[in-house]
Order: C-alpha cells, then structure tokens, then sequence
C-alpha cells in the first residue's frame, strides 16, 4: 500500500497540473449539484422557520360564494382573532396618468390581517392607513412604476376614488409571482360596497384568517369543518398543508434540477475517462517496466487508480467550493418567486451528497480506461513495438458499465424517489448520450467520405487530423453537441410557445376580451364598441352551476366513494356554462351530434361536453348529470363531445347548453373584440371602464407578456443549469485537445521539418476546430430541432416552429467558442522549438 | 540452501499464431546455467534471442517447455507470482533503458525496494549510484540525463535488490563505441562484486566472449552452446 501511494505520487509528479485540469471537466457538474443542493436545504430550512408566515394565519377559510348565516355564525364561534378579505378582478383606472386602465386583482381586507409575518409597504405607514379604513388604496410595486402613479395620487375604482398611500412590497403568503397576470390593489373591507363592483356573476373569493393560541388542533379543526360544511364546498387552508405544498414544489424543482446539474457532471465525467486513456497510453511503458521489476498487476494497476481517485476528489472538493460559491448567488435568481426571505448557509449534507456523487461516477468513468493496465504485459520492456494480440473482451468491463449504470439510477432515484424517473432518467442519458455519438460519429464519417479531393492542402489536412488515429472527434462532438442541444432546446421550446400564442393574434381573431358584463349591461357595451370601432365579434352568455348528480348518484356520494377516481374539483367546482345554437369556430365536435336548440317538451337537456373534462369524470354519451342552475335542478345527458382549442382568446366553455332553456336564469356575459392596435386597446378600454366600471377587460398582449414573463424565468433558471453543461463541454474540449497535444507537437514538427509555414499551420489548425464547430452545431441543432418537434407535438400539442436565428445564432457561437478554445489550448503549438519535442521522446 | 542450478531451460518452445499458420520462434531450447556463471545468447536479428531471454526471465509463457528460475519453476506461476519471483531474484537491463520517466535517479533505482515495502534505503541507493559514477546525478529525470548514464542508472535498479540473476538485452545496442565499451566493463565489475549470474542478448561477439558461455541460436534453434 505504501508502495502504491509513493510511486503514485512520484509518478504523478511531472502530470500534476494536467491531471487537475483533467479534473475541471467534473467540477463544474459537482457545483451544480452541491449549489442546488445546499440552496434547496436553504429553502426547506426557511420554510420550517417561518412556516406561520408563509399562511400569515393559523388557518384560512376560503369560499367561492359569500357564505351562509349559519356558516358565519359558526366560524365567529371558533374563537381567536379573525380577518376577512375579499378578492376579485376587476379594472382600476389611473386618473391621474390620463385615465389609463389595467386589469388588477382587488382585495378588501378588514382585520388585523397578516397575524404572523409583515405586510411590508414602502412607505411603511400605508398599512396601518389602509387598516384605519381611510379611502386609500396599496397597490402593487410594478403598478407604481408602470403608471408612474406616486404616493397621493389618486385612482378609480368602479364608481369611487381612492388615494394611493403607498406600494406593496410583501404580504406573507403570496409570492409576487401570483401577481403576473393581475397585480393586486388592496383597499379597506368598509369601503367596498360604495365602489359598486360586487355584482352578480362576478368571480368572487371571500376568505376569513384566524389566529388560534398555539394549544389549538388546527388539523382536527379542519376535518370537523370539511364535514359540517360539506355542500358549501369551502377550501381550508393551514400552515401545515402550506409547508407540505411549499416543500413538495420545491423537491421537486430541485429534483429537476439536480437531474439538468448531473447531465453536466455525467457529460464531465467522459471527458476525465477520455483524458485518462490518453494519459494511460503514455504510461504503458512504465507499468511494463514495472511488472518487469516485479509489481503485481494489480499493484501498477492501483498506482494509477490511486491517481484517478487523486483526481476524482481533487475536483470533486473544487466543484464543491464553486457550488458553494454558486449557491451565493441563487437567491438573486429566483428574487420575487419565492413567498419568503431565505438565509445563507452551507448545508455539509448537500456538500457530502455533490462530492459524494462526483467522485463515485468519477471514478466509475476512470475505472474504464485504467482497467486494461491490469493486463500490459512486462514483455513490452523488451520489445519497442507494443503489438498486443488481439484484446480478449474484459468482463471488468462489463462489470464497471453495469455499476456506471445502476449508479446513475441511484442518483435519479435518491433525487426523486420514484423508481420510473430512475429508470427513465438512465435511458433518456443513455438514448441521448448514445443518438448523439452515432450522430458524431456518422457526421464525422460524411465529413471524411464527401470532403472535396481538390480543396486546399490546408483543408484537407484540417479534416484529415479529424481522423488521425487515436483521434477524439466524436467525444468532442458529444462535448459540444450536448451543450449546444440543451441550449438550443430550450430557446426553439420558447420559440415555438410564443409564436403560438403570437399566432393566435393573427388575422382578425378576438384579441381583447371583455367580462363581468352584466344582463342588462351587454346591449349598451355593444353600441359603445361599435361606436369606438371595435365591434363585439364573439359574445357568450354565462351562467352559474353546479354538479348535484353524476349518472344517477349524488355529488357527496361520488366524493365519498374511495374508488372513485373522478377529481374531486371537477365536481366541486362552479360551473360557467354558456348556451348556443351552434358549434364555436374554435372548437370541434369529435363525438354524438351537438344540439344547437330544444325541442319543446324534451324533459332531458342534450348538453355538450369538453373531451378533457369528459374524461376526467368519466362521462360518456348518453350519460346523466343533474345541475344545481342557482338552485333549481337540471337534468341533462351528454348529446356530443367535444375538443377545444382553449389557447385561443375567445369565449370558451367546459359544458355548453342549447338554446331554449337557460335563458330566463340569472346570468352575465363575456364578450371578445379585435383592436388594431396597443394605442386603440388602451382607448376602447377607457371607454368602455368609463361609461360600465364593473365591466373588466384583458388584452392578447398582456397574456402574452405575463407568459413571457414567467417563461423566461423558467428559461433562465433551466438555461442557467444547462450553462453547466455547456461550460463542461468547453471544458473537455480543452482537456481533450491539452491531453493530445503532445501528439500535435510531434504532427508539427514533423511538419515544420517538411517546410510548412507557421501561417500554413496556423490555418490547419483553425480549419479542423471550425469544421469540428460546424459539426457538432449541426449535430447539437439537429437533435434540439427533433426535440423541440417532439416537445411540441407532444407536450404542447401544436407544431413545432422552425427558427433560423436561432440555429444561425448557436452555429456561430459554437464554432467561435470551438475555435477560441481550440487556438488557445494548442497556443505555442506551432513555435514550439522542435529540438526539445524530440528530446522529449519518451 | 544451494541450488545447483540457477537457471533451468528444458525444450522451450515458443510458438505465435499467425496468419500463414502457427510461427516458432524458438524450437526445443535447453541449458542449464549454474550460479555465478555468465551467458552470452547471441544469433542474426529474428533469431528469437529476446524471445528466450523473455521467457527466461517469466516475461512469457512458453507453448511448452520449462524455466526453473533459482529452483523455482515459473511454468505453472500466475502472473503475479513471477512478478514475485522477478522482484526477488532478478535484475533487467535492458536495450532501450526502460527508466521511469517520472521518477528521478535516485526513485528509479528505489522502485524495486519500494515494491517490496523496503523503506528507508536510499543512502544504499545512492551508494549504487555513485558505484557507477553517477553520485552527483541522483536528483535527475531520466531526460535530463545522456543515454549513457541513464543505462548506468538502469543498471544500478538492476543491482539494488542484490538479485540472483541479471538479463541483459542488448545493453549497449543504444550506445555508441567508447560509451558502449565502459558500459560493458561496468556490467562485469558489478556483475562480479555482486556475485550474480549473468544472461546477456547480444550481437557483439566481442562482447560475448567475455561471457564464460555463448549459445548460439538461428531461426529459433540452438545451432551451438560452446565455453570461452
Ligand atoms: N507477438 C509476436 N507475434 C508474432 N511473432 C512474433 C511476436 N514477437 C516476436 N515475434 C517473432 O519472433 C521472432 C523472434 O523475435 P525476437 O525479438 O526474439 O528476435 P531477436 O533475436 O531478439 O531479434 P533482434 O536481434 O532484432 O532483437 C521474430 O521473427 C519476430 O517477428
Ligand atoms: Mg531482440
């Protein structure tokens, strides 16, 4: 043993520096898992510590209807303190900034609400002003700066004004995120009703806070109140269900995470085993020297595994002082996404798990070129020419490319504890590691086969050192495919959604969308955007229900039922169904027949129905629903089913009545319009706020902006993770073209010998790291292009879109970052004086 | 315990697949060397001197035949047992120098101590080294080093383990006149201070005559085995 150490220490010795840059490629791979590691041990800590911030309560109650007298009465029962809030959407207009309108989520609050935790607003007063009940408004951050509105400004409200006393910055509980689509305008409970807003149809969620002394069993409080009030059909929140939502959501990004991080340190990893084997071919001579001295096999083996292993922790503890480091940073990434403060620490656990797993598959991947150490024969001492017969297969082998397999299942499955993902994980790297090398090795091959005869000498022999022997083209392809491929992906992904939704703004579809409109409110609205030349183009009644039977039994029945594996939201739910005498443009009937109008005396309603929902409640033709249509029942049987195409900004529904028989119920419509251009929407949106204040709008653009929003967040976290493997790519490049640059040496010299200029060499070299460039992009490209084809086809249900700027875009990067790495790694190459390379001859 | 024979052969027979059928390079190869005695192989290129002396030294296995090295017979040896056997008895020097070009002089004539987990030698090293005139050279890599001396280096490794028996292949072949001389003298003093027995490939009959026996081999065969 001591033996082992020594001589692999000494032999190390001349290799060192080589050896720890081998040993980069898997740092980065490691720092990407102990930096999400330690940062997600970050989160859960803060989610114990301030679990009863992240509810501001002990227990929420929340209603999609205001609740009964009963209802109230019990709950004013219970005990402790209580707060309410009432939330719905609604248009807010900014006098003071020429009367612009946004649509915006507004919250009456009454109650010493939050009750743990900080409603943090900037200045700091205007919480307390909004808690005495003065007219005043606390409106989102964004709000303030978007609408230059300052502190004493004023804005509208259905009828009534209100003064902005200051912008929200956090309220425990919600994120900023939620806040995307409609920022949030807080205002006092008592001033509510004057604004004029709550009328009927609207969305409206009415919730009550409390605050129990800490001896309450809020968990036993719950199950009693989900019994008592089972037909209201209330939602119970608590600062235990929150902790467990919170921390399933964040085990799981994590877990992704880690995943995308270990496709770097996987990708890392090939990179050391590649080096290694170059490293081990120069070292023959040694280890035969060796055996001829009397070291077993198994000894010179373990001097060169000893140094692998040497390597394996000295990146593995580089990786993780760069994770750490990483880790610092996180926090201002994911800033606004998360409903709490988090605090810095190291988590050892997350350290010793990142080391732990790069050093393992580190290792594994070493082990791999170091095994057929154990067989070089001491008679190549003797004989100069190394002619081993013909390598009998190693079972070693076999035995190393199992572990290697079930190591990286291990990993998947101790990240998410599903033994499907660990599986799928191994064969989605596999599939993906292997399609990309058959492509590597395929496109290196065409490279070859087809490259013109007749093209310059420097030409040809830039795509002939592709192909040298004891060449590295395909790993590098793979190094700089894979990166290219993650990258790629994930832009076309984003592409692709976008100009969906982009697309959908086309033509002369709906772009502008109006709703809470009530019965009496729709002919005037249709004069008024006729008026401002904006016609109404697609109109729909609503009306409000709800399930009471499916097929015969009783919602509560269904609910009961412990094999039922209908979701339980699709009963509870409200209902917002429409009647019409025919099929929408943006829908299709893809089974029975829909029926567009009543014929008198039918007992039964012939309903329509979405194939999604269908599904999910397992509703077929001919089957029975009862709805409960504001408190008179309703039989029905599903005439037709059909697909829509939700993306669409148009009016669209789950359930669809004929005509004939919902006329007479209370309802509201929804109505869509096209405007031409930013400057009209926002004109017709005055208009129409100014003349019927309850009546909100929502515009393409804002959806789309809001989407891009939280897309390119999503973007940016994955894109930042996949950098890793990028940055690795760059990384194995270097060490591949350092390790064989002793190779090159001898190829340039001898060159040099034969007259070649330092320009002629220069220009071989630029020509082989831009063709490589070129290949792995078109490689890289072409498997994203698959990708994102698929994603889209599958995932997004759509096609996938073809962008030219962005494979323009990776082409170029690819080849520049190729060829910068590429010339600086061989730096000196080319000057290199060729009496010491000849010296060097070993 | 003495042993009357230091190195054994008995009908060694090496033969190589090859693609015009089986090639052998060495046909029914026997001697008997006793210790303290000094053997010169010598034979055209091919001739498959390297050959034998590989097997001698249990570099190899034989097609058939038989080596007892110091009494022991490395025929039915595992790979790592000769390995064994090799660090006990026997000393290389070899043609192309073979030193470790990570390690300097001194760690290069170490390695076969250290193999054994023999520690703390290194003034006998040294002394090694300055017996063959390389005392101050001791900190030096193999490259920093004139082929010569790195031979002499080789030769003090060979010496260190005080083996039984020293192979030779070519050792001046890389060397030119003058130097190949002094390497000679050299490889005889020691070889004669330190008692071993000596098994030399060359194709310098002068050389071989300095050897107490020279066999002689053409296409694989012994054609004579004659005592100076
Ligand atoms: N692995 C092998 N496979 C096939 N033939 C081999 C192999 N090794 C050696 N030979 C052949 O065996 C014969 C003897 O080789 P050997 O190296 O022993 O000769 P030599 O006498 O040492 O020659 P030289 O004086 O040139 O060193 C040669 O013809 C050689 O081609
Ligand atoms: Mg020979």
């Amino acid at each position: 043993m001591r033996f082992i150490l020594k001589m692999a220490w000494r032999d190390s010795r001349a290799s060192r520096r080589r050896l720890a840059l081998f040993s980069l490629s898997i740092v980065l791979g490691v720092a990407a898992l102990v930096a999400i590691g330690s940062f997600s041990a970050n989160l859960q800590h803060a989610i114990e510590g301030q679990a009863k911030g992240l509810l501001g309560a002990d227990l929420a109650v929340q209603s999609r209807s205001a609740l009964t007298p009963e209802a109230k009465a019990f709950l004013e029962s219970l005990g402790g303190e209580r707060a309410n809030e009432v939330s719905f959407s609604s248009m807010v207009v900014f006098t003071g900034s020429g009367g612009q309108t946004r649509l915006i989520s507004l919250r009456a609050m009454e109650g010493g609400y939050p009750f743990y935790g900080e409603f943090l607003t900037d200045p700091k007063d205007a919480a307390g002003r909004l808690a005495r009940g003065e007219a005043v408004a606390v409106i989102e951050e964004t709000l303030m700066s978007q609408y230059q509105v300052k502190p004493g400004d004023s804005i509208k409200l259905g009828s009534s004004q209100f003064t902005v006393v200051g912008a929200l910055k956090t309220i425990p509980g919600e994120s900023a995120a939620v806040a995307l689509l409609s920022p949030r305008v807080f205002i006092p409970m008592s001033r509510l009703a004057e604004t004029g807003l709550l009328g009927p149809g609207s969305l409206v969620r009415y919730k009550t806070y409390f605050k129990f002394p800490p001896e309450r069993d809020v968990e036993a409080l719950v199950r009693d109140l989900r019994g008592r009030f089972r037909e209201l059909r209330l939602g119970f929140d608590t600062v235990e269900e929150r902790k467990r939502e919170l921390g399933q959501g964040i085990r799981n990004v994590y877990a992704f995470l880690s995943l995308v991080g270990f496709v770097a340190l996987f990708l890392g990893a090939i990179g050391v085993a590649s080096a290694i084997h170059v490293y081990v071919r120069q070292k023959i001579g040694t280890v035969a020297v060796l055996r001829c001295l009397g070291a077993s096999a198994w000894r010179s083996f373990a001097v060169y595994l000893v140094q692998g292993l040497g390597l394996g922790l000295f990146g593995a503890l580089l990786g993780a002082a760069v994770g750490v480091a990483v880790q610092l940073a996180l926090p201002s990434l994911v800033k606004g996404v998360l409903p709490f403060d988090v605090d810095f620490f190291v988590s050892w656990a997350a350290v010793a798990r990142g080391v732990g797993a790069g050093l393992v598959i580190c290792v594994l991947f070493t082990l791999l070129p170091l095994l057929p150490i154990r067989r070089v024969s001491p008679l190549v001492a003797i004989r100069s020419s190394f002619a081993e017969a013909a390598d009998r297969p190693d079972p070693l082998r076999w035995v190393v490319y199992a572990a290697i397999v079930v190591a990286v299942a291990a990993f998947a499955w101790w990240q998410t504890p599903r033994w499907q993902i660990g599986v799928g994980f191994v064969v989605a790297l596999g599939v993906s590691f292997g399609v990309l090398a058959g492509m590597a090795r395929a496109v290196a091959w065409m490279a070859r086969r087809f490259f013109p005869r007749r093209a310059p000498y420097v030409w040809r022999q830039g795509v002939a050192n592709l192909h040298r022997p004891n060449n590295r083209t395909v790993l590098l392809l793979l190094a700089l495919g894979l990166g290219t491929f993650l990258i790629v992906t994930l832009a076309l992904t984003r592409a692709t959604l976008l100009a969906q939704i982009q697309g959908t703004s086309d033509g002369n579809r709906p772009n502008l969308l109006f709703f809470d409109i009530q019965d009496d409110q729709i002919g005037p609205l249709r004069e008024l955007l006729a008026k401002e030349g904006a016609p109404i183009q697609a109109q729909a009644p609503i009306v409000t229900m709800r399930i009471s039977r499916l097929k015969g039994r009783t919602v509560e029945q269904v609910l009961k039922d412990e094999t039922s594996k209908i979701p339980s939201w699709t009963l509870r739910r409200e209902y917002r169904s429409t009647y019409r005498g025919t099929v929408a443009a943006t829908e299709k009937v893809v089974e029975g027949t829909f029926v567009g109008s009543l014929t008198p005396g039918t007992e039964v309603t012939p309903i329509s129905i979405e194939r999604e929902l269908a599904k999910d409640m397992q509703l077929a033709l001919g089957d029975t629903v009862e709805f409960d249509v504001q408190g008179v029942p309703m039989q029905t049987r599903v005439a037709s089913i059909r697909e829509v195409e939700w993306r669409r900004l148009e009016p669209n529904f789950f359930i669809v009545f004929p005509e004939g028989v919902l006329e007479s119920a209370p309802k509201f419509f929804v109505a869509a319009t096209r405007v031409a251009t930013p400057a009209d929407s926002a004109r017709v949106q005055q208009a129409v706020v100014g003349a019927i204040p309850n009546v909100s709008a929502i515009d393409l653009t804002l959806i789309l902006q809001t989407l891009d929003g939280i897309f390119s967040k999503v973007q940016f976290v994955v894109q930042f993770m996949a950098l890793f493997t990028v940055a690795t790519g760059v990384i194995v490049l270097a060490g591949a073209i350092l390790s064989g640059r002793y190779q090159r040496l001898r190829e340039t010299v001898l060159l040099r010998t034969l007259g070649a200029t330092r320009r002629q060499l220069l220009q071989i070299q630029m020509v082989e790291y831009a063709i490589l460039g070129v290949l792995a992009s078109v490689v890289g490209c072409g498997l994203a292009l698959a990708a994102s084809e698929a994603m889209a086809r599958f995932v997004f249900e759509t096609k996938g879109g073809f962008a030219p700027a962005i494979l323009a875009g990776a082409v170029i990067s690819v080849v520049s970052v190729t060829l910068v790495t590429g010339l600086l790694s061989n730096r000196g190459v080319a000057t290199h004086p060729p009496l010491e390379v000849l010296r060097q001859e070993t | 315990m003495s042993v009357q024979s230091m190195l054994k052969v008995e009908r060694l027979t090496k033969t190589y697949p090859s693609a015009g059928g089986a090639l052998t390079v060495l046909r029914e190869v026997s001697f008997d060397l006793e210790p303290g005695a000094s053997l010169a192989i010598v034979g055209p290129s091919g001739s498959g001197k390297t050959t034998l002396l590989g097997l001698c030294a249990g570099l190899d296995r034989p097609t058939s035949g038989q080596v007892a090295l110091a009494g022991e017979t490395i025929g039915d040896m595992d790979e790592d047992e000769r390995a064994r056997v090799r660090n006990d008895h026997v000393g290389f020097v070899f043609q192309n120098f073979q030193l470790i070009p990570t390690l300097t002089a001194l760690e290069n004539v170490l390695v076969p101590l250290e193999l054994r987990g023999e520690a703390g030698r290194e003034a006998e090293a040294q002394a090694l080294l300055t017996r063959v005139g390389l005392g101050a050279r001791s900190d030096h890599y193999p490259i920093q080093l004139s082929g010569g001396e790195q031979q002499r280096v080789a030769l003090a490794r060979a010496f260190i383990n005080t083996p039984k028996i020293l192979f030779c292949d070519e050792p001046t072949g890389n060397l030119d006149g003058d130097t190949a001389h002094a390497m000679t003298d050299l490889i005889f003093e020691v070889n004669r201070e330190r008692g071993a027995t000596l098994v030399l490939v060359t194709h310098d009959l002068e050389l071989a005559r300095k050897c107490q026996r020279i066999l002689r081999l053409r296409s694989g065969a012994v054609i004579s085995d004659e005592r100076t």
